[in-house]
C-alpha cells in the first residue's frame, strides 16, 4: 500500500513522536509512504482569508497528485482543511474563482486535482482494517486501559467524510485500539475538544478547556490516546503547566495511537518517540510490559 | 438584564448585512431561530461564560456590526463543529463564524496574535520554521529532512486583495 504523507507544520517540528511512531509502524504493516515538498495546508489562514486558505490547500493537493491517488494526514485539522477545500472546490463557484484568481497571481498551476485525503487512523481502519491490523499484533496490551480522545477535525464536519464515523459517539479510534488488546473506556466527555483552536486567540480559555477533561479522566484511565497534534500539545506539553496552575496532579500520559500500536506490534519502544512526551510514560510502559 | 444585553436595532448596518448575505454561501443565517443548541453544545460556552453562538446568530442577523465586531467572540469559536452537527436548521454556526471573521479581518479587525501568525506563515511558508537544528533532530530520529522554505505558500499569501 502506498500513500502519499502530508506532516502538516506541528508534527514535523514540535511532535515528532506522532510521526517517528507513524512511519516505524507504517513499515511493520508495510505500508509505504511518499513524502512532498508541502507547505503550511492553510487551517491557520482560514480565520483571516478563507480563499488564500483554500488556494494554500489546493496547492498542496497539486503536489499530492503527483505522489499518488491517496494522501494521508497525521493532523487532523490539515485532514479537514484538506477535505473542505476539495468540498468547496467543488460546490462553491465563487470560491473556486476566487482560488483560482489567487493561485494564477501566485504562479501556482492548479487543474483541480482532488486526491482522495484521508486521515492517518481512517486509514488504518477503513483501508487498511481491524483484522490486517490485529494479525500483527505481537504483543497484545492486555490490562492497559485506554481513554481515547478522537477530537474535532478527525470526525467532524461529518458532511466531510461520509461513510466513516459518529460525530456525536466516534467508535473508530476505539475499534483501533481494540486490536491493540487494550480495552477502550466509555467515559463522559470523549467528544469534548481540547481548546487547541483558540490557543492563539484566549490561551486562558483553552487552557481551561483541557484543564477541565484531565481532571475529568485522572485517576480513571492508563493513558489518553489521540491522533492530532493540537490535542497533544493541549493535554502533553500543557499538562505540568496545568498541574502548577491548578494546585493538581494529573500524571496522565497522551500517546499518538501509532506510539500504542507500536508496542503492541512490537516495535522497540526507543524507536517509537517517547523521549519527546512530556508526560513521564514509564509507569504506562511498565504496566504494558515493555 | 444587563444594558449591555439590549440590543439597538436602529443600529443595524445594512451593508454589512448586504455583504454577509452574499458571502455566506451554503450556511443559510436566516433559518436561526435561536432554538439555543449551539450555546448549549459549545465546549468554550462551558468555561467561558460570555461566549455565546447563538448571540452572535442573533446579532449578526440583525445587521448589528458594531457589537459582532465589537468583543472578541467571534474569534473565541474553537471549530469544534458540534453545534454545525446539531442545528436543527443547518445554520452551520462555524462557517457563519469565519465568513465573520474573514470581514472583520478585511476591515482591520483581527486579533494581534492571529496576524502575527499569518507573517510568520508568510515567511516560512509554515507556521514553524524549519532550521538546521529541526532537520538534525528528524535526521538523528530517522525521519527524513524537510524543505526549509515552500516558496508556493508566501506567493499565495502576498497576493493583494
Amino acid at each position: 500500500m502506498r500513500y502519499g504523507l502530508f506532516l502538516g507544520c506541528t508534527i514535523p517540528t514540535r511532535q515528532m513522536n506522532y510521526e517517528q511512531s507513524a512511519r516505524e509502524v507504517a513499515k511493520v504493516l508495510g505500508i509505504e509512504f511518499i513524502d512532498g515538498d508541502y507547505g503550511c495546508c492553510g487551517f491557520p489562514v482560514e480565520s483571516v482569508d478563507e480563499v488564500k486558505a483554500f488556494s494554500m490547500a489546493a496547492a498542496n493537493l497539486k503536489i499530492a497528485s503527483a505522489s499518488g491517488d491517496v494522501l494521508v494526514t497525521l493532523c487532523s485539522a490539515c485532514g479537514e482543511m484538506l477535505c473542505k477545500a476539495e468540498k468547496r472546490l467543488c460546490e462553491d463557484a465563487e470560491t473556486t474563482k476566487g482560488v483560482g484568481k489567487v493561485l494564477m497571481q501566485a504562479n501556482v498551476s492548479y487543474a483541480g486535482e482532488k486526491p482522495r485525503v484521508l486521515h492517518f487512523a481512517r486509514m488504518l481502519h477503513d483501508d487498511y482494517g481491524l483484522d490486517n491490523i490485529r494479525a500483527k499484533v505481537v504483543k497484545p496490551l492486555k490490562g492497559l486501559k485506554i481513554a481515547t480522545h478522537p477530537g474535532c477535525h478527525y470526525v467532524r464536519p461529518s458532511t466531510l467524510y461520509p461513510g466513516f464515523d459518529d460525530p456525536e459517539f466516534p467508535g473508530t479510534l476505539d475499534r483501533l485500539v481494540e486490536v491493540t488488546g487494550a480495552e477502550a473506556l466509555d467515559y463522559p466527555g470523549k467528544t469534548d475538544c481540547c481548546g487547541g483552536g483558540i490557543l492563539a486567540v484566549r490561551e486562558d480559555i483553552a487552557k481551561a478547556m483541557t484543564g477541565k477533561k484531565l481532571a475529568k479522566l485522572t485517576g480513571k484511565t492508563d493513558a489518553m490516546v489521540i491522533v492530532c497534534p493540537f490535542c497533544g500539545i493541549m493535554y502533553d506539553k500543557y499538562q505540568r503547566t496545568l498541574e502548577e496552575e491548578l494546585g493538581k496532579e494529573f500524571g496522565l500520559p497522551v500517546l499518538y495511537y501509532p506510539q500504542l500500536l507500536g508496542l503492541a506490534l512490537g516495535i522497540d519502544s526507543s524507536k517509537l518517540g517517547f523521549d519527546v512526551n512530556s508526560v513521564d510514560v514509564q509507569s504506562l510502559l511498565e504496566k504494558a510490559g515493555v | 438584564m444587563a444594558p449591555d444585553s439590549i440590543v439597538d436595532l436602529s443600529e443595524a448596518d445594512t451593508r454589512f448585512l448586504r455583504r454577509l448575505e452574499a458571502e455566506l454561501g451554503a450556511s443559510d443565517l436566516s433559518k436561526c431561530f435561536q432554538c439555543g443548541v449551539c450555546t448549549a453544545s459549545c465546549p468554550v460556552r462551558e468555561v467561558e461564560a460570555s461566549f455565546s453562538p447563538r448571540r452572535i446568530m442573533k446579532l449578526a442577523k440583525m445587521g448589528l456590526k458594531k457589537q459582532v465586531y465589537a468583543s472578541d467572540t467571534i474569534w473565541l469559536c474553537s471549530m469544534c463543529f458540534m453545534c454545525l452537527e446539531r442545528c436543527p436548521q443547518d445554520v452551520r454556526p462555524p462557517e457563519v463564524m469565519t465568513v465573520l471573521r474573514n470581514m472583520a479581518a478585511k476591515e482591520g479587525v483581527a486579533p494581534a496574535n492571529l496576524s502575527k501568525l499569518l507573517d510568520i506563515i508568510k515567511q516560512n511558508g509554515r507556521v514553524y520554521s524549519i532550521d538546521d537544528f529541526t532537520n538534525e533532530e528528524r535526521g538523528d530520529r530517522g525521519l527524513p529532512a524537510i524543505e526549509t522554505e515552500p516558496g508556493f505558500i508566501k506567493r499565495i499569501l502576498e497576493v493583494k486583495g
